[in-house]
């Protein structure tokens, strides 16, 4: 299928926005045709979902200018957006909680009849539209949110890793769909998924550090010159390799935390693990598939309604976090925001755990907390000239902050949730070291990434969970990303990804209109 | 749980399912209307003499409140609160009080009254907009427009005074037919629906609870958030200007002074009908029957004969009973 | 704001965020630039005005200001609210009242006072902190009960007799060389406690952290209730040494004597610069906003007449809050 050099669709130039000291774009520009599935790709802080804010009017741009259909559109709230023909899905569903379905489809003026048609494509045909949105799982409400804006007809559907919550059995509808828009109408698929956008993407503009440094065909083999492109002159500092550590012998070892059919009663079902020290422990899944839940568990926020943790072999019980970094479990978060107080000092946040129980209640010893403080600021290189307070840090330092709280008081067991997400490629380098040399010191890591490669370059093994349940384990040697993928997805190993069905079908039809084409023009000629 | 697609939404509804799942959204409220019916056994124990003409009474005296409760409770479902509203309604009322003296007549008193309810829709204007503009929190503005009202109040008379027009007075005062449908009750239905019944089917309402629920997700939908939130506090403001408007009624002449503890009580009894402080859930009907309660609980008081100061501390200790009862049950549900 | 250049910004965008986080960092000195303009504005517009005698006055008044609007700070930092400490503060001067007559003395009368309030600060705190209530409502209604019982207590008293101790007339009205207000004596330490409590103990830092972000204070092995139930009893314990201190200086006993410091020491922590949503602010600010609040009340009762006062007094506030939010970008 050829694209005629026809006028664009959307064309954005020039965008740049900086928070406080965070350039997220800088110059930045995307432009889109008609017809088209464009990815917007980077690594996680290249300014993507900015992007998508401004131009679906959420954010506002310092500079920047947004054509759509050659006319002068800079949104200023998503409702104008969504008169320019811009429409967005989040990741966080923008359905009112408290509302039930219908009454959120009559808030946005969506069309029953469109919605419902949505609905019945991307496999939802049972869902009650009376049913309060606070009680339907996340994948549902992602459902509707993109059923509600597909309904809405717009020029320009921008998706922001629209598949990332999603079952595989999902899935394979949401890229249909996105597949099928017509051909005046344009998707700009945000996702970090290689296969998905080599799946069902035409084009590809790859952000890094909030510029664009690049327009890719997507075809075969292109795969490499996005990767390249999204992680610049760094491709190789990313290969920082662990020592290649002998095969441990587990056997005698006493693990450092043991689970056994742990159950929250709602999306972890029966988790089974053992972590020993001296090792880092990866953990693979898919968003939603109760590693949430596992870590809430294991670091003691949550109480679990099954199942048994033993610490160091003795059975334990917690009933606050307090219980379980009393015992030498630590946990650092993916959210920053979740972790830090914003508003407070790099030193406040990281002598936090030590004024939390009664006794420290009273007089704090400056000096001895200063210098700790430093000790934890040096070993991980957190740049804290603005320090006063944290919010003002770049997010690399920021989440360094967050584990120099526990590194201040010696690390015995660290359950890490995706660590790195968000960050740069040197602080992720930083990060990975530390980790390493936490583990070679005897501290037994547990390490949950979103990053597929980070599991070879990082961890000893890795374990796989989906639907609640740990389904695979490997050693890091076997641990690939098509290998994790596939467990992740709960394949066979020679199954089919959902993302891989859609290409094929693509391919296929491409094949059919390429050869219709054909002959039609053979049959033109005189 | 997985998303598995066919277990959601589950079988299509019949008359049983439309029946509990009303029982479910409005639980509060019944929950409410049961202890309300519970009391009212009660007060009938404590004093044989009581019967429905004395509850109809009581919605006579409790009207102000009532309409207070109601205003607060919009402007609470929006996700905000307003300190102001008892100087509002001081102000109104002794602004109507006023010029019904200097200009007597039944047709000057409904310009009048327009004009006192214009004033009403102004005060909450200034308040929502200086919300919205100046970006402080809402609470720390009512707080400083509670004295800027309750100041005007004072320059419009610096004593009780005024009088009342005989209909206006009439509206509220006495009532229709039989002695159960006191012209209060009316009136109090009658604003009501005539207010909450349009803003709760259209999309400002919804928008209203959208805001309220959840800020970011209302922005996202694409509600003009900023534009809801500051009408919320406008009607707020035309509610309170109708519960100034039955003070002079049934006074007779209006207070510069707002009643220190109706602030207080108002907000009281939105939470105890039901609307989170939090915004998004709730009605109007709760809080009015919350107002209820409240007087119930305090003409009970009465009856037994016991220092109605008790009342205060009964009603608080019910207050904050009923609230912990039921974060209880919000913290029980929330686990399962 | 003109396009970013490079990594960090052009010049005059590092000079505002500068300006913007010197203030965020140090909301003493706007605050003190402020009330010093206050005081050269009433001297202007009253010359005289301003001497010791005037200092005086307003110092000791604001003392009791201050210690009331401590109570609102230390609740704000955590994002919560005190509504009932006018009530604790009332009741805590009546009993102190009733029990001059009574064997034991006003000393004794002092020990009760303390020991309901900080009751019922811990009543409040269980609520808050155990039950979740959301803080508004706990000590609204809590002040309500305090009230109720404070009138009760009125009642059975009425036969004995009630008066102000004579000491406690001192201690809260008289001046020291004739120009240092005695309350002073009870002042300055509150404050030094409160200053140090928040700046230099493993308790200050946990109200900040509850208050900035209770998520992360959990998951860093806080337990929020334990912090919350004492700050409440604090809370009651600070009122009702207020309400000694005001019922010394108006040499009156009454439940409703410090109805009228609810608002106002609400007005103060904010101009103080605590944020009402948490985790931001300090005491040291909060008693400016006290001695700024006394001040422009005082000025406002001599050149205005009450209604103009009310109405001036609530714009300022808001000018203030609107203008500290604007300054510091707060969102």
């Amino acid at each position: 299928m050829t694209l005629t050099a026809t006028d664009l669709l959307l064309e954005a130039t020039d965008v740049s926005k900086t928070y406080g000291a965070v350039v997220a774009l800088d110059h930045a520009s995307l432009s889109v045709q008609p017809g088209e599935v464009h990815a917007l790709m980077g690594a996680n802080g290249a300014g993507k979902s900015t992007f998508v804010k401004i131009l679906t009017g959420a954010v506002t741009p310092d500079t920047g200018r947004i054509v759509v259909r050659g006319r002068e559109r800079t949104s200023h709230s998503p409702a104008e957006a969504r008169r320019n023909g811009l429409v967005s899905v989040y990741q966080e569903p923008a359905v009112i909680p408290d509302l039930d379905i219908r009454d959120n489809l009559r808030l946005t003026q969506t069309p029953i009849e469109p919605f419902r048609h949505w609905l019945n494509e991307l496999g939802l045909e049972d869902l009650d539209l009376s049913s309060l949105a606070r009680r339907l799982p996340l994948a549902a409400l992602r459902i509707v949110d993109l059923a509600r804006a597909l309904a809405l007809e717009p020029d320009v559907l921008l998706l922001d890793e629209i598949t990332a919550a999603l079952p595989a059995n999902l899935t394979e509808p949401v890229l249909r769909a996105v597949q099928q828009q017509g051909s005046d109408r344009s998707v700009i698929f945000i996702s970090h998924r290689i296969i998905e956008i080599a799946a069902i993407c035409d084009r590809a503009t790859v952000l890094r550090n909030g510029e664009t440094v690049g327009v890719v065909d997507v075809t075969a083999g292109s795969e490499d010159t996005i990767v390249e492109l999204m992680l610049g002159e760094d491709t190789t500092a990313l290969g920082h390799k662990k020592a290649a550590g002998a095969a441990v012998d587990r056997g005698q070892q006493t693990p450092r935390i043991s689970a056994r059919k742990l159950s929250d009663g709602r999306r972890l079902r029966d988790a089974t693990l053992d972590l020993y020290p001296g090792e880092v422990l990866g953990v693979v899944a898919l968003e939603d598939q109760g590693q949430d839940e596992l870590f809430a568990i294991l670091s003691g926020a949550e109480r679990p309604v099954s199942g048994s943790l033993l610490l160091d072999g003795k059975a334990v019980s917690y009933r606050h976090p307090a219980d379980a970094i009393r015992r030498g479990v630590v946990f650092v978060a993916a959210d920053r925001a979740e972790a830090l107080l914003m508003q407070r000092s790099v030193r406040e946040n990281i002598s936090l755990p030590f004024s939390a129980r009664i006794p420290q209640w009273g007089w704090i010893n400056m000096g001895r907390e200063g210098r700790k403080v430093d000790e934890a600021v040096e070993t991980l290189q957190i740049d804290a000239r603005a320090g006063a307070e944290v919010r003002r840090l770049s997010g690399g330092n920021q989440q360094k902050v967050t584990i120099a709280r526990w590194v201040a008081s010696g690390v015995k067991t660290m359950l890490c949730f995706d660590p790195t997400r968000g960050i740069d490629i040197r602080t992720k380098n930083q990060i990975y070291v530390l980790l390493r040399d936490l583990a070679t010191a005897g501290a037994a890591i547990l390490l949950y990434t979103s990053e597929l490669k980070e599991i070879q370059l990082v961890c000893d093994r890795a374990i796989v969970i989906f639907g609640g349940e740990v389904v695979a384990e490997m050693a890091a040697a076997g641990a690939d990303e098509a290998a994790l993928l596939r467990a992740a997805h709960n394949l066979k190993s020679d199954a089919e990804l959902p993302e891989e069905a859609v290409a094929g079908t693509v391919a296929e039809k491409a094949a059919v209109e390429a050869a219709v084409d054909d002959t039609s023009t053979r049959a033109s000629q005189p | 749980m997985s998303a598995d697609a066919t277990t959601l939404g589950g079988p299509r509804s019949g008359a049983a399912d439309v029946l509990v799942r009303f029982a479910r959204n409005h639980a509060w409220t019944l929950g409410l209307f049961a202890f309300l019916a519970v009391l009212l056994l009660f007060t009938k124990y404590v004093n044989s003499y009581y019967n429905l003409v004395s509850l109809a009474n009581t919605a006579t005296s409790v009207l102000p409140l009532a309409l207070a409760a109601v205003a607060q409770a919009i402007i609470v479902m929006a996700g905000g609160i307003d300190l102001s509203i008892s100087s509002q309604m001081a102000l109104v009322s002794c602004f109507a009080a006023i010029l019904m003296q200097a200009y007597p007549g039944d047709l000057t008193a409904v310009g009048i009254v327009i004009l006192a309810l214009a004033l009403g829709v102004l005060l909450g204007a200034i308040n929502g907009g200086l919300i919205v503009l100046t970006k402080v929190p809402d609470i720390v503005v009512t707080l400083a427009t509670f004295f800027v009202w309750a100041g005007f109040a004072l320059l419009v008379t610096p004593k009780p005074g005024g009088a009342a027009a005989d209909w206006l007075k009439g509206l509220v005062v006495g009532s229709v037919g039989t002695d159960l449908l006191p012209k209060a009750l009316i009136m109090l239905i009658i604003v009501v629906a005539a207010i909450w019944i349009p803003l709760s089917r259209s999309r400002l309402g919804l928008s209203i609870y959208a805001v309220g629920s959840n800020r970011l997700a209302a922005f996202r939908s694409g509600v003009a958030v900023n534009r809801t939130k500051f009408l919320s506090y406008v009607i707020g403001g035309l509610v309170a200007a109708f519960a100034g408007l039955s003070l002079t009624a049934s006074t007779g002449i209006g207070t510069p002074v707002p009643e220190p503890t109706y602030v207080l009580i108002s907000i009281a009894a939105v939470v105890l009908g039901g609307v989170s402080l939090a915004g998004g859930v709730g009605g109007v009907f709760g809080p009015i029957v919350a107002v209820v309660v409240l007087q119930l609980i305090r003409d009970d008081m009465t009856f037994m004969h016991v220092d109605p100061n008790l009342g205060l501390v009964a009603q608080g200790f019910i207050l904050i009973g009923v609230l912990v009862v039921g974060s209880l049950v919000q913290m029980r549900r929330s686990r399962a | 704001m003109t396009a970013a250049t490079g990594s960090i910004g052009g010049r005059n965008w590092l000079r505002l965020a500068t300006l913007r986080n010197m203030l965020r960092d140090y909301p003493l000195v706007p605050l003190t630039v402020l009330l010093i303009l206050l005081v050269v504005v009433v001297q202007l517009v009253q010359p005289g005005t301003v001497n010791a005698n005037w200092a005086a006055n307003n110092l000791r008044q604001a003392a009791v200001l201050a210690i009331i609007a401590g109570c609102q700070a230390l609740t704000m930092l955590t994002g919560g609210i005190d509504l009932s400490v006018a009530y604790v503060a009332s009741m805590s001067g009546f009993v102190t009242a009733t029990f001059v007559h009574q064997p034991g003395g006003w000393v004794l009368g002092i020990v009760v006072a303390l020991t309901a309030a900080a009751l019922a600060g811990l009543v409040s705190g269980i609520g808050v902190g155990v039950f979740r209530v959301h803080p508004l409502i706990m000590t609204l209604g809590m002040g309500l009960i305090v009230y109720g019982f404070s009138n009760v207590w009125q009642l059975r008293s009425l036969q004995t007799g009630a008066g102000v101790p004579a000491e406690l007339h001192t201690l809260g009205a008289g001046l020291t060389f004739g120009v240092i207000p005695n309350d002073l004596l009870v002042f300055v330490p509150v404050a030094v406690v409160l200053i140090l409590l928040l700046r230099r103990t493993g308790y200050g830092r946990m109200l900040y952290a509850i208050g900035d972000n209770p998520t992360a204070a959990r998951l860093s092995g806080v337990r929020a209730w334990q912090v919350l139930v004492v700050l409440y009893a604090i809370s009651a314990v600070l009122a009702a040494i207020a309400g000694l201190i005001q019922s010394g200086l108006s040499n009156t006993a009454s439940v409703t004597l410090a109805t009228p410091y609810l608002l106002p020491s609400i007005a103060a922590a904010v101009i103080g610069g605590v944020s009402i949503f948490g985790g931001r602010g300090g005491y040291s600010g909060t008693i400016v906003g006290a001695l700024i609040l006394t001040v422009l009340t005082g000025f406002l009762s001599i050149i205005l007449p009450e209604p103009w006062r009310q109405i001036v007094f609530g714009s300022i506030v808001v000018l203030v809050a609107a203008a500290y939010t604007r300054v510091t970008g707060e969102s």
